[in-house]
């Protein structure tokens, strides 16, 4: 939340309106679980009632034998097209802040 | 890597990024603005402080991580006893509660912090950096952090470490690593501690161990060993002195 709210600093906004977070399968972080705790790590912050997105990022492998790229499991990460288990992680243990909407309208007093 | 160039962002993140443009305006008016901050990066931040000062006093620090009981105490008081005249070793404790720990440490002349971490269930960067400011890092050359007893999230935390080592005992059962993916791929070397039981807790076959790891695509070594018989201790000892041959080296580059 100290991420969004400077931002928001940064950018003289008045209110923050969405936030969307990328998460991955391997980043230890459960979107559910953050879905319940957003409520409550936003209250009385800047980004109070703005909606939360989370856009769940694939688990992809790259083969370092046959380099050819494939969809993996948690804890599967062995190459989908000849097996290896040699493989580099592409994507897929992002935990990472993507995108803040930001309202900047002034308040005004009547 | 850090969020202000841009260095972060790679072909496998940089479609998260492009839709839409850097600045849009959303349907409602409202301006989006695009960013990719790692959500740990003030963990990430005070951890690469650590390392830094770390690599300052010429220290190799390794993260000791498994859960509850499977021997890592027993592990760093038989290290102790074998490498306490080679190397000057210190060790930072994480536990809820009590100073269990760090009084078995203390009690072979170890320097031992004691972090109490009441509910929190992992150690992070800011923890480890608070009980640095209790040791004197020109005094050691190995300092040892021993992680609160959890498969789960202790992963999750950089504390600046050197080296992970994830210990897991025969009694856990060998399907811990498909289990637990998240902390295991983060291991440096894997240890299958308390390996007298073997003979005893034969449906503990620690191919299979070794093999879930590999699913992993970890290349970690698998060490054997048991800290009671001293079995395995001559190849965990020699994968410590490289590791610390290896960190002393690179400290000399930087």
């Amino acid at each position: 939340m100290s991420q969004v709210a400077s931002i928001a600093r940064d950018n003289h906004a008045t209110r923050v309106t969405a936030i969307t977070v990328g998460l991955g399968p391997l980043s230890g972080v459960e979107e559910q679980l953050l879905k319940n705790a957003y409520p409550l790590a936003s209250a009385g912050t800047i980004a109070d009632g703005a909606e939360l997105q989370v856009r769940l990022t694939p688990l992809r492998v790259r083969c370092t034998k046959c380099e050819k790229e494939s969809d993996a499991k948690p804890n599967c990460l062995v190459c989908g097209h000849c097996g290896d288990w040699r493989t580099e992680l592409i994507s897929g243990d992002e935990l990472m802040l993507l995108r803040v909407e930001l309202d900047k309208s002034v308040q005004t007093v009547h | 890597m850090c969020d202000t160039c841009g260095c972060n962002i790679t072909h496998a993140n940089e479609h998260l990024i492009t839709a839409g443009g850097k600045l849009e305006k959303t349907a409602s008016g409202h301006e989006a603005i695009d960013v990719l901050h790692n959500l740990l990066h003030e963990n990430d931040h005070t951890a690469q402080h650590n390392r830094e000062h770390f690599n300052t006093h010429d220290v190799t620090a390794i993260n000791l991580m498994s859960s509850p009981g499977s021997g890592k105490t027993a592990l760093l008081e038989a290290t102790i006893r074998a490498l306490g005249d080679e190397f000057r070793i210190a060790v930072i404790e994480g536990d809820l509660e009590t100073e269990n720990d760090a009084e078995r440490i203390r009690s072979h002349g170890v320097t031992a912090i004691q972090i109490s971490t009441g509910s929190a269930c992992h150690l992070d960067a800011h923890m480890v950096h608070d009980a640095l400011h209790e040791l004197d890092l020109a005094d050691f050359d190995i300092v040892f952090i021993e992680n609160v007893g959890n498969l789960v999230c202790p992963a999750s935390f950089d504390l600046g470490q050197h080296a992970n080592i994830a210990l897991l005992s025969i009694p856990e059962g060998d399907d811990k690593p498909a289990k637990y993916p998240v902390m295991f791929r983060t291991a440096d070397m894997v240890m299958l501690s308390k390996a007298d039981l073997l003979p005893i807790l034969d449906d503990f076959v620690p191919e299979r161990a070794e093999q879930y790891l590999r699913n992993l695509a970890s290349s970690a070594p698998v060490i054997r060993t048991s800290a009671k018989t001293g079995q395995g201790m001559d190849d965990w000892l020699k994968w410590l002195r490289e590791l610390v041959t290896h960190a002393q080296a690179s400290h000399a580059h930087t």
